[in-house]
């Protein structure tokens, strides 16, 4: 167990690494500058661009940018914003709480909801209540979400006024329910179906037989023998969505103004704040591995057939 | 509509209780599935009965309705698309097919308990042994966690699973075939039942310990007085252990008889093909026997008797007619009791 884990997180390094990379090389083939963009519309003397270019170690080649970089990060420097001079640092520290904020009411929205409509579903596979969710998480799959984003800031905000249309600098926690609700409720989607199929599925096997037969109550049943089987596939993927509800804020961050990770990388990524995105992506995709180990630990507590050497 | 067995009850038994009266009697009971393709009638007015400390085999092939009727008895069918449209249970004198779900839930696992074919399946494979052991004892007697766990490692150590103590956190996985039908057994014993009904209970496991587990259950049951339903198509098996025998077919019993009676005279054609398809020692290098086509299509059972189109010697009579499960005498018209066949030439098959 203890050197499974170690080697897990050793593998973490070359992953760190090569996501950094890819990002860093992204950032490097899109077109446009971003002391260019420092100048807007006016036109600029091209020396004066050059020597702050060369100040800002952007005329080096680009191994020798990503090295800089990377050394960098080993010392807990992120590097500096180059418009506003801000480090790196701080912008993630503002916008990262907030998006985990975000997340993790999306993730607790998306379990309890998801599951809860799957149990409901899977019990009675095949009637009127299991149909009907087919069809809503089709809809939900279906429509994208800054569709879906709009649709809600339009109803509850303008309509009929429960919530303010943009989430305030502050973020307060219930301001970020809707937005959560939105950006969790894809996942809902699939979650929903998939402990639907596992508990129909988990309902036909012969242990369920044999726990009727022991003459054991309904809720027992449900709750002990069917629940901890179907769980399974749904915890797995539950540890996969955490990364993709961090890295999927982008749009519904950018519908409700809510000022976080995604807010962030897209100001970014329009200014082409190449070490900003690199920063924030390399945290997501960290955060990613972290989750998938627990989720891989998790698997084994759940299923005692899986064992970790 | 089927036409029913409008004949009484199986053979009287040796050793009622409560005052006469057997343990379980099944009445005329009819089983069958809605499918897309129609109507399956697994089970077509199948009588017997069992009494404390007796053994009943049901005999058949796969799909003859030994399985459904058991699971019928159990109450661990799916319904839908299972239905019962006719007939009666009857345990200790109480029909169970009228009693409430929170009535019938307490009959199971602690008056009538079952036994099943495949252990690693019908166990619970993310449960301990221990938990989904003791769990017997806490849903029906309401002992703690800790009293539980003792009566599991207790009732594993009855069924001779070798360091009881040790194992009891096991998960069924860990175990071999044999250990886990044990374990199986074991928690069908736990609350020490009236009834133990065993669908095929070594099927699963290879030679040497199908017999090990059917002497187990065997001298379990003669020690708590058990009745037993075991279910088989092994005339192997059931030759060791059971005091009478049900032969079914397509849905219906074609004979019934004590044990040892059926093996020197089956009196249907149909346990006459059973029987000689065994292989025997003494007709080493000959061709054996099998019975010709194959069993009877549910949605469609054949006209008259259901065994009529794999028969040797069938008649018009057999395809028009269905024979009544009716009792078979010796020549003379002497009684043999418990015999009955539903064969219209049992007298030809049974003294000819």
């Amino acid at each position: 167990m203890g050197r499974y884990v170690a080697r897990r997180l050793l593998q973490m390094i070359p992953v760190f690494i090569g996501s950094t990379l890819l990002v860093f090389l992204m950032m490097y083939a899109l077109p446009g500058d971003p002391v260019r963009a420092l100048a807007g519309e006016q036109a600029v003397d091209q020396a004066q661009i050059a020597q702050m270019k060369k100040d800002l170690g952007l005329d080096l080649p680009i191994w020798q940018q990503y090295w800089n970089y990377l050394t960098g990060l080993f010392q807990g420097d992120f590097g500096t914003q180059i418009a506003t001079q801000r480090p790196v640092a701080e912008v993630i520290g503002d916008a990262f709480p907030i998006t985990v904020r975000l997340a993790l009411f999306a993730f607790a929205f998306t379990a309890i909801v998801g599951i809860a409509m799957g149990v409901l579903a899977g019990l009675k596979a095949d009637t009127f209540r299991d149909r009907g969710l087919l069809v809503v998480t089709l809809l939900l799959i279906s429509v994208p979400s800054f569709v879906l984003g709009f649709l809600a800031q339009y109803f509850f905000a303008h309509q009929l006024g429960w919530v303010e249309p943009n989430v305030s600098a502050l973020a307060e926690s219930h301001e970020l329910i809707l937005p959560a609700v939105v950006l969790g409720s894809l996942s809902l989607a699939y979650v929903a179906r998939l402990t639907r199929t596992s508990v129909a599925e988990n309902l036909r096997s012969d242990y369920m037989r044999t726990a009727v037969a022991k003459g054991l109550p309904r809720r027992r049943i449900v709750g002990v023998h069917l629940m901890r089987n179907s769980m399974i596939p749904v915890v797995t993927f539950l540890g996969t969505d955490i990364g993709t509800l961090m890295g999927g804020a982008v749009v519904t961050e950018g519908i409700f103004n809510v000022q976080g990770v995604g807010y962030a990388v897209f100001g970014a990524l329009k200014s082409r704040e190449g070490s900003t995105v690199v920063g924030i992506v390399t945290l997501i995709v960290v955060v990613y591995l972290v989750a998938s180990l627990l989720v891989d630990l998790l698997y084994a507590v759940l299923d005692p057939r899986i064992r970790y050497a | 509509m089927t036409i029913i067995d409008k004949t009484a009850d199986v053979p009287a038994s040796r050793g009622s209780t409560d005052g006469g009266g057997p343990l379980l009697d099944v009445r005329d009971l009819h089983v069958e599935f809605k499918t897309r393709d129609g109507v399956v009638k697994a089970v077509n007015g199948v009588n017997y009965s069992v009494s404390a400390g007796e053994t009943l085999a049901v005999l058949g092939e796969s799909g003859s309705g030994k399985s459904v009727t058991a699971q019928a008895i159990m109450g661990i069918l799916d319904m839908p698309p299972g239905r019962i449209p006719q007939g009666e249970i009857l345990f200790r004198g109480q029909d169970m097919l009228t009693m409430g779900y929170e009535e019938r839930r307490k009959i199971r696992g602690q008056k009538i308990a079952m036994i099943f074919q495949d252990a690693l399946s019908s166990l619970n494979p993310v449960l301990s042994v221990g938990y989904q052991l003791g769990e017997m004892f806490r849903v029906h007697q309401g002992l703690s966690k800790k009293d539980a766990k003792a009566k599991a490692v207790e009732l594993m150590d009855r069924v001779r699973i070798p360091a009881a103590k040790e194992r009891v956190d096991d998960y069924p996985h860990q175990f071999s075939g044999g250990m886990r039908q044990r374990i199986m057994i074991a928690m069908a014993l736990a609350l020490e039942p009236d009834l133990i009904i065993a669908d095929e209970p070594t099927t699963a496991l290879d030679v040497t310990v199908q017999a090990q587990v059917m002497d187990l259950l065997a001298e379990l049951q003669r020690e708590y007085n058990m009745g037993l339903i075991l279910i088989t198509h092994d005339l192997g098996v059931v030759a060791d252990v059971a005091d009478k025998i049900a032969v079914m077919y397509a849905g219906r019993i074609v004979e019934t008889a004590p044990v040892h009676e059926l093996y020197k005279r089956p009196a249907h054609p149909y346990t006459r093909g059973l029987l000689d398809s065994i292989p025997r020692l003494d007709q080493k290098g000959q061709e054996l026997y099998a019975i010709k086509g194959l069993p009877p299509n549910l949605l469609k059972i054949p006209s008259g008797c259901a065994f009529n189109p794999r028969c040797p010697k069938a008649q018009d009579v057999c395809r028009t007619d269905v024979p009544a499960l009716l009792s078979v005498t010796e020549r003379d018209g002497g009684e043999l009791p418990g015999r009955r066949s539903a064969c219209h030439f049992w007298k030809e098959q049974i003294h000819g």
